[in-house]
């Protein structure tokens, strides 16, 4: 098995990442890239004491995840990798192979406009999720397993009837 | 912190969890405004943990009710704590606990918090069903 579902969240590991996905896909580690928490542990025992005893938690930063990616898709059982924001994942898949990225959950801020009920984007952020696509990955968004992924465009052509 | 709101708990989860157990608890004891909902629908992380923040201060509610252990809520209150010491937060929330902490005469929201997790611990059971 590999990574079966490479993730941008903004709440990171949560009911829908432990649960949601991480039940059906019978997930048995999450890699969480995210320098901020790489660097706290008191962050790193929140995340770890979040997850059922059988998931473990793997914590990294941006530049070291980026050529341990390999070595987690030969792992014997599935995982998830999480990033809570978009230039994370841009530079794991620049540096680090990931083809598909699921846009999972990036909340309400100022600053930011509503695309569906989970994604809300600054200009800047709907810039960098197209380079992320541009780049050769295929990113549709969907919080939770029985929702249709939604493709980049169809969702960013959502936002602006909305608006 | 204020004493004026009959409010003693927050009660915090995903959907309707909250609005929905909170008008279980309103139907059985009529008590429902002890605990008030809080709606997270759309809130980054950040944002939950300023909402919590923000209802303890304007109630002033010692105690938290999430549902799931890895929930955001439960998240956002953990970190609150580091800085809310005198807050207590229970996840794994369920209707028998609520019951009993907003039924209790306990001298303390923190004491009634600890004894209606141990009534909702022996209230789970299953019945029936093949052996």
């Amino acid at each position: 098995m590999t990574l079966v579902l490479n993730r941008i969240d903004d709440r990171l590991i949560h009911g829908q990442v432990v649960v949601g996905w991480g039940q059906p896909l019978d997930v048995r580690f999450i890699v969480l890239v995210d320098d901020a928490v790489a660097a706290s542990d008191w962050e790193k025992e929140l995340y770890r004491m979040g997850v059922p005893p059988e998931m473990e938690v793997r914590f990294h930063s941006a530049a070291e995840a980026a050529p341990l990616l390999d070595v987690y898709r030969t792992e014997s059982h599935p995982g998830i990798l999480l990033t809570g924001d978009i230039a994370t994942m841009r530079e794991l898949v620049l540096h680090g192979g990931v083809r598909e990225v699921n846009v999972g959950g990036i909340h309400h801020r100022a600053g930011r406009r509503q695309y569906l009920r989970y994604v809300f984007l600054t200009a800047d952020e709907q810039r960098a999720l197209r380079e992320v696509a541009a780049l050769g990955a295929l990113v549709t968004a969907q919080d939770v397993p029985a929702a249709r992924a939604v493709p980049l465009e169809e969702m960013l052509a959502s936002g602006e009837v909305a608006s | 912190m204020s004493e004026a709101s009959g409010v003693r708990a927050l009660v915090a989860g995903h959907g309707d969890f909250a609005a929905g157990l909170i008008s279980a608890v309103e139907a059985v004891t009529g008590l429902g405004e002890m605990l008030e909902p809080i709606q997270v629908k759309g809130l980054c992380g950040e944002d939950i943990q300023q909402l919590l923040r923000e209802r303890l201060q304007a109630t002033g509610a010692l105690v938290i009710f999430t549902d799931l252990q890895a929930g955001s809520c439960t998240m956002a209150a953990r970190r609150l704590l580091r800085d809310m010491p005198q807050v207590l937060l229970v996840s794994g929330t369920n209707l028998p606990m609520l019951l009993d902490f907003v039924m209790s005469s306990a001298p303390t929201p923190h004491d009634a918090a600890h004894a209606a997790v141990d009534r909702a611990r022996s209230a789970i059971a299953a019945y029936g069903g093949p052996a």
